[in-house]
């Protein structure tokens, strides 16, 4: 039995969320192949190349997949698969857009955003939310599997595996890539972070969001938001964490002005120890906080950044 | 120009739903239930397409239960012209949807079908990707804004790291992010036009589709529930509770 990780990177190094996509794939058993497709990722793939317990990396590298657009993508990934039993990827943003279009082209009916593993062709996933967990086995013969990067540990870097080439497959040429306004920040990436503190609704405005970065500075955590401080403007969309934006599971996650809506909670309940400031004591957020704090957010954070 | 939207009914994301006790699934019972609403703002902009002339007819299609009608209705009544209802009583995986919309795709041939990022009942967000992989398609998921040309359609897509905008041929799939647009309430005058819309009626079945499940449902559970921990009187004591912890320096 093989498996094919597809490895998420920037052409330069891995992103963490394929460490954390290969613990998943190592509880599948059998022999684990990452693929690296990109251009100029010569380094990317020296980097996958030493993930612990990875066996082979495949390289494909043409000007088309700088960027991992879904078409290109999809088109490369099904070109192998027929070598593979397992088609696994981290469920980031990039793996939702093209894993199911894979998962089509080879009439496969794919697992999304697996929170654990329990044999080769059984995976347990959360539906409605996360009000209910679903343990569902795969009668496809290949399964097309994401991974919830939120529900497993990074694996280590200790191997030593071969790089081999790859030609890429012509290009379906049905979509190209115009330009990206990234959310550039200092302070560490969401998925990533040890420490998360979010601001909501409450947080009344972008601008207060400094008060947010400024804990978040001297804790070294990342930022996020629920949906309604996207919504309004306050943040970017990449700051959303919930049903319907990332899944977080930091050592510490502090919720700020959020009153903690099961859509949030999805994206952030599995996180060590929950802390909570919000000036309504029945605020469903307090329900789930290891600690919360009844007090208006405008007081405390700036009290909280001086008591760091 | 013809756009065809998908939606799907689904349990209201208000309501609480609940497992049942002999792990067989969840219990929706008498819930409330509604227009996904990815697919709401899918809706919304078919619609708007049609009122900026851009686009001359909106199609709405779902796949379930006869109840269904009920949720094409709510589209009917924002302003789609007309519903195609492909009755199965059974829940439909994504894979089976999509086999499905292909023959509804080849049947009406719209020029943009969209569909929302994601059914927040099964929280699969599967189905738009699988149907542009079906009918060889391009691909503009999680969309925030889209922009209609002559012969090409950009998308600025919700990523990772910021906004990312591609642009893609016709015809084209599109999937919807909470951020393209607020979608309206549907007017009393217009829920009653609506109930005078053709709905058609048909079956996978129809068309051809076997839409057997592929996914063997071993067990539903109730998730671990956390306990809710203590209340802290100020600032300073938060601070002593986190660095007991561990969780902060
Ligand atoms: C399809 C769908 C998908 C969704 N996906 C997501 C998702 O992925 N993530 C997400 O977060 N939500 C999501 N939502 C939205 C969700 O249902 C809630 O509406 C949202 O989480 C509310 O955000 P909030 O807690 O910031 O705002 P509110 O619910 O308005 O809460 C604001 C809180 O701030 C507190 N507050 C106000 N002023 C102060 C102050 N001065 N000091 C202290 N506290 C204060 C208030 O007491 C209140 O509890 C989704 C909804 C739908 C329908
Ligand atoms: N039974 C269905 N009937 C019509 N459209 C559906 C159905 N199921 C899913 N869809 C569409 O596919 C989208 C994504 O659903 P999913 O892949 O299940 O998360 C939904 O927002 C709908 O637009």
């Amino acid at each position: 039995m093989t498996v094919l990780l597809i490895a998420e990177h920037d052409n330069e190094s891995l992103k963490e969320a394929t460490h954390k996509a290969l613990s998943a794939a190592a509880k599948l058993g059998g022999d684990i192949h990452v693929l690296v497709a990109g251009y100029r990722a010569t380094a990317a793939a020296g980097h996958a190349a030493k993930l612990t317990g990875v066996t082979r990396v495949l390289h494909i590298d043409v000007a088309e997949l700088e960027r991992p657009l879904a078409e290109p993508m999809a088109a490369n990934i099904v070109a192998l698969a027929a070598d593979y039993d397992h088609i696994v990827a981290p469920a980031t943003n990039n793996g939702k857009n093209y894993m199911p279009r894979v998962a089509a082209m080879l009439d496969v009916m794919q697992v999304s955003e697996v929170s654990d593993v329990k044999a080769a062709d059984t995976f347990v996933r959360l539906i409605y939310a996360g009000y209910a967990v679903q343990t569902v086995q795969a009668t496809d013969a290949k399964k097309v599997i994401t991974v919830g990067i939120a529900s497993f540990p990074p694996a280590r870097e200790t191997g030593n595996a071969v790089v081999e080439r790859k030609e890429a497959v012509a290009d379906p040429g049905l979509s190209s890539y115009v330009g990206e306004t990234i959310s550039r920040s200092d302070l560490p990436e969401l998925t990533s972070a040890k420490v998360v503190i979010s601001g909501g609704r409450g947080m009344q405005s972008g601008d207060n969001f400094k008060m947010l970065e400024a804990v978040a500075r001297k804790l070294n955590a990342a930022v996020g938001a629920s949906r309604a401080a996207v919504d309004a403007g306050f943040v970017p969309n990449d700051y959303q964490v919930g049903q319907t934006g990332k899944v977080v599971a930091p050592d510490l996650y502090i919720a700020v002005g959020i009153s903690g809506a099961i859509q949030h909670l999805a994206g952030m309940k599995d996180s060590k120890i929950i802390a909570a400031i919000n000036n309504d004591q029945d605020a469903p957020i307090f329900q789930v906080a290891d600690f919360g704090l009844v007090a208006d957010l405008f007081e405390a954070l700036p009290e909280l950044e001086k008591a760091l | 120009m013809k756009i065809l939207v998908a939606v799907k009914r689904v349990v209201d994301f208000n309501v609480a739903i609940r497992v049942k006790p002999d792990g067989s699934g969840v219990d929706i019972g008498n819930a409330k239930m509604s227009l996904n609403p990815f697919d709401e703002i899918g809706v919304e902009e078919a619609v708007r397409l049609k009122e900026a002339g851009k686009a001359t007819e909106v199609v709405v299609v779902s796949v379930g239960p006869a109840q269904v009608q009920e949720t094409l209705r709510t589209a009917l009544a924002m302003g789609a012209d007309r519903a195609i209802l492909v009755k199965h009583e059974d829940y439909v995986e994504p894979l089976g949807v999509a086999k499905v919309l292909k023959e509804v795709v080849t049947a009406e041939k719209p020029d943009i079908v969209i569909l929302g990022k994601q059914a927040i009942d099964d929280d699969c967000n599967q189905t738009g990707q699988m149907l542009a992989a079906l009918l060889g398609w391009p691909q503009g998921t999680f969309a925030s804004k889209i922009d209609l040309e002559d012969s090409s359609l950009t998308v600025v897509r919700e990523a990772d790291g910021g906004l990312q905008t591609v642009r893609l041929s016709m015809p084209t799939i599109v999937t919807t992010d909470l951020r393209l647009n607020e979608p309206r309430y549907a007017s009393l005058p217009n829920i009653m036009k609506a109930k005078k819309k053709p709905c058609a009626e048909m079956t996978p079945a129809d068309y051809g589709v076997d839409v057997k499940p592929r996914l063997n449902l071993i067990k539903t559970e109730e998730p671990l529930r956390r306990q809710a921990g203590v209340k802290v009187s100020s600032v300073s004591e938060l601070v002593v509770k986190l660095k007991e912890t561990g969780a902060i320096r």
